[in-house]
C-alpha cells in the first residue's frame, strides 16, 4: 500500500506528538510545559481533522486549547509554579 | 545513572515492545473489511436520518440512541461538581 | 498598565468567542460541534474574562445564585424531556415514538426534542466549568 501526501503530512504530526510529550516530560518550568500541551492539542485537533472527524476535532479544540490552558494557568497564578 | 534504574528501564523498554506489537496488530486504518464495520454501524448510517430527523449522526446517536447515557453523562458532572463544592467551599459568616 | 493590551483584546474577542459557542450549542444538530463543545467554549468565555479582569469582576457577571439555579436545573431540564415521551404514551426520552413533529431535515428546527436537550447539556456543561474554576480559584485566595 503505497503513501499518499495525506499520509506524510499526518506522519509529520504524529512525529511532533511524540516531540512534545516528549517536551512535557523534561521540561521542569510547568508553565511552558503547558504552553508545549497547548501546541500538544492544537497539532492533535488537526490530526482528527484529517481523520474526518470535525466533531472530536472541535471538542478537543475547546477543551484541550482552552480548558485545560487556562484552567491550570489560572492555578499556577495561585500556587507553586516550579516542579 | 543509579543501578536501580536499569531493572526499571528494561521494564519500560519491554512494556514498549508489547505495546507496539498490538499495535502491529491493528486493522489497517480506515479499510472497509475492519470489524468496526458492522450491522449496528449500517443501521444508524442508512436509518439515522428517517429516524431522528437530524443531520449531524453524532448528534443523533449521542442524544437519540444513547440518550440515557448522556443523561447519566450529565449527572456524572453534577456529581463532580457536587464533590468539589463540597470539599472546597468555604463560607464561614457569609451564610447562603 | 501591564496589562492594557491584554484587556483590550479581550474585550474585543471575547463576545465572538460566546457567540461562537452559543451557534454550536443551537446548531449542533445540522452541523458538527455538539452540546458539550458548544458548552465549553461558553464556559471558557467566562473563565478567561475572571483571569484576566479579575475574580471580584468575574464574579459579578456570573453570580453564585446562578450558577447554582443553571447547575441543579441543566440535570432536570434533561429528566422533563424526558418525561414528555412517557406523558404522550412512549417510553422514557422517546423522540420519534412519541409522535413529535421532526420537521425538515437540515433546518434548525429540526429533530424535535434533539435542539432542547442539546441546550440543556450545553448549560449544564457551562455551568459545571464556571463553578470548578470558580471554587478552586476562591479557595485558593
Amino acid at each position: 500500500m503505497a503513501l499518499t501526501t495525506v499520509d506524510y503530512g499526518t506522519m509529520v504530526m504524529l512525529l511532533i506528538l511524540v516531540a512534545a510529550s516528549l517536551a512535557m516530560c523534561f521540561i521542569k518550568d510547568l508553565v511552558h510545559a503547558v504552553i508545549v500541551y497547548g501546541t500538544y492539542s492544537l497539532i492533535m485537533a488537526l490530526v482528527w481533522l484529517q481523520m474526518n472527524t470535525p466533531d472530536i476535532a472541535i471538542t478537543e479544540a475547546a477543551a484541550g486549547i482552552g480548558m485545560t490552558v487556562l484552567m491550570m494557568v489560572a492555578i499556577f497564578r495561585t500556587s507553586r509554579r516550579e516542579e | 545513572m543509579r543501578l536501580w534504574a536499569l531493572p526499571i528501564l528494561f521494564i519500560a523498554a519491554l512494556a514498549i515492545c508489547i505495546i507496539l506489537t498490538a499495535v502491529a496488530e491493528l486493522p489497517p486504518y480506515g479499510m472497509p473489511g475492519n470489524p468496526a464495520h458492522n450491522q449496528v454501524t449500517r443501521r444508524y448510517i442508512e436509518n439515522a436520518w428517517e429516524e431522528t430527523g437530524v443531520l449531524n449522526m453524532i448528534t443523533a446517536i449521542v442524544l437519540d440512541y444513547r440518550a440515557y447515557d448522556t443523561m447519566f453523562e450529565t449527572i456524572v458532572l453534577f456529581t463532580a461538581v457536587l464533590a468539589v463544592v463540597i470539599t472546597l467551599k468555604t463560607t464561614e459568616g457569609k451564610g447562603d | 498598565m501591564r496589562d492594557f493590551i491584554l484587556k483590550r483584546v479581550a474585550a474585543l474577542l471575547l463576545p465572538f468567542i460566546q457567540m461562537y459557542g452559543l451557534y454550536v450549542i443551537f446548531h449542533g444538530h445540522v452541523s458538527p460541534g455538539g452540546s458539550f463543545a458548544g458548552g465549553i467554549v461558553v464556559g471558557l468565555a467566562f473563565i478567561a474574562f475572571a483571569t484576566i479582569y479579575g475574580l471580584e469582576r468575574g464574579r459579578a457577571k456570573m453570580p453564585e445564585r446562578i450558577t447554582t439555579l443553571t447547575e441543579s436545573y441543566g440535570t432536570l431540564w434533561y429528566g422533563i424531556m424526558g418525561m414528555v415521551g412517557i406523558i404522550k404514551g412512549a417510553p422514557f426520552l422517546a423522540n420519534k415514538l412519541a409522535g413529535i413533529d421532526l420537521g425538515t431535515l437540515g433546518t434548525l428546527s429540526s429533530g424535535g426534542l434533539i435542539s432542547l436537550i442539546g441546550l440543556g447539556v450545553g448549560i449544564r456543561v457551562a455551568s459545571t466549568m464556571i463553578t470548578l474554576f470558580f471554587t478552586m480559584m476562591e479557595e485558593e485566595s
